[in-house]
């Protein structure tokens, strides 16, 4: 390699470096807008904004679900290990909506720690397998609480994760 | 180091004579790998335990989102060398591999908003993974754009070379939002660390089906490669050959 080529690579990743710098800080800045919702330890520990429009985001807590038989109403909480907040909904739950997965609610955080959601997504993980298998699990690891032990050792490490990232 | 090897690699002659010979290896192997993939995935594979078949555009999105980056970073590394070692056929590659990525990344935003309507209750949402994405679909309109907009050729080269080279900082953001930020997009199930989170049966169809996109990605990229080879060194001796 010649000098020129030499002195054009060092440029290139001058190049590389200053860029990678530059966006690691903006991303650094805007750490917590980049966040696409709340845990629910954020909103009790009064680091969500109370009484704006935002998204909270946890684990639904087995057993919480409550549904009023006369109508779309539903509440139930949501968890990340280190703290819980309850959900209030009206409307259609998405299919996946099951106790003890992932859902991202938008609505709004009430002064009495009650959020009041507007739209509520479920949130499903990386695991992929048959139903069959799941069965097997199932069996062969019965758990009360959780339903499905499978969807348990996602919801530890999801804890465990937002524990590690709060 | 002896780099006369890397200078033979990048003559645009030497380039159309080999790859003359690849070409319908890679038709076939991509035809076929991309088949059996799908007719696997689609058909014979068991349904998810949660999301029973609409996991099954999996087989589409995650190879369609692997090569939406992939050729990113293949366009970054040519841009490297067009920059350096200014090698014509590098600045070729960068330039025919644009539509592609473009289409790949098109590609992968339409399924991955299929897949979200049944399965998270939405179409879109502005979480880091998916705007991550969108700006990568950006970047590439972007380099398209910039080469169309520059009338030299030598300028164009370093212009979109700057651009790709630039845009880089981007892919490790897609790669990792997932990990920094919280996101409604679920986190990696293929990973280089660790075992895959998915059933062998799921498995092995998604690895065919990221192989064969691999191969067709470069079945398209090398019969545009050879056009555009033809078409900028058309007053050499050996086109002009070729064509008589």
């Amino acid at each position: 390699m010649n000098a020129v080529r030499k002195q054009r690579l060092i440029l290139v990743l001058l190049l590389l470096a200053g860029v990678g710098l530059a966006v690691a800080l903006m991303l650094f800045a805007l750490r917590e807008n980049i966040n696409h919702y709340f845990s629910p330890a954020q909103m009790a520990a009064g680091e969500a904004p109370v009484a704006q429009r935002m998204r909270g985001g946890g684990l639904v807590v087995p057993g919480s679900v409550e549904r009023d038989s006369e109508s779309l109403k539903v509440s139930f909480r949501i968890t990340d290990g280190a703290g819980e907040v309850t959900v209030h909904y009206e409307g259609i739950l998405p299919d996946l909506f099951v106790e003890g997965s992932g859902v991202v609610a938008l609505g709004t955080l009430g002064s009495d720690g009650v959020f009041a959601a507007t739209e509520v997504l479920a949130k499903h993980d990386e695991n992929y397998m048959p139903p069959e298998v799941q069965k097997a699990i199932d069996e062969a690891h019965p758990k009360p609480g959780y339903a499905r032990p499978a969807a348990q050792t996602t919801v530890q490490r999801e804890l465990r994760s937002l524990q590690d990232g709060s | 180091m002896n780099w006369t090897f890397f200078h033979k690699l990048g003559s645009p002659k030497w380039f159309y004579d080999i790859s003359g010979k690849w070409l319908p290896w890679l038709q076939v192997s991509s035809l076929v790998l991309i088949s059996v993939a799908l007719v696997w995935g689609l058909a014979f594979t068991p349904p998810d335990y949660l999301q029973g078949n609409s996991y099954r555009i999996i087989f589409i999105h995650v190879p369609a989102s692997f090569l939406a980056q992939s050729v990113y970073m293949m366009m970054a590394t040519a841009a490297a060398v067009t920059l350096i070692w200014k090698i014509k056929l590098a600045d070729m590659a960068l330039k025919v591999m644009a539509p592609i990525g473009a289409s790949f990344c098109i590609l992968s935003l339409a399924t991955g908003a299929i897949w979200g309507q049944p399965t998270w209750g939405t179409w879109w949402v502005w979480d880091a993974r998916l705007t991550s994405m969108l700006i990568l679909l950006f970047l590439y309109i972007g380099i398209i754009a910039l080469r169309g907009a520059i009338h030299t050729i030598e300028a164009a080269a370093k212009a979109c070379a700057i651009l790709s080279l630039v845009g880089v900082v981007n892919i490790p953001i897609i790669k990792f939002s997932v990990d920094w930020w919280n996101t409604l997009h679920q986190g990696a199930t293929l990973t280089l660390t660790e075992k895959p989170s998915m059933a062998p049966e799921m498995l092995w169809p998604l690895l065919l089906a990221i192989l064969g996109f691999y191969l067709f990605f470069t079945m398209v990229m090398v019969l545009r490669l050879r056009i555009e080879i033809i078409s900028r060194e058309r007053k050499t001796r050996w086109v002009k050959e070729l064509v008589s």
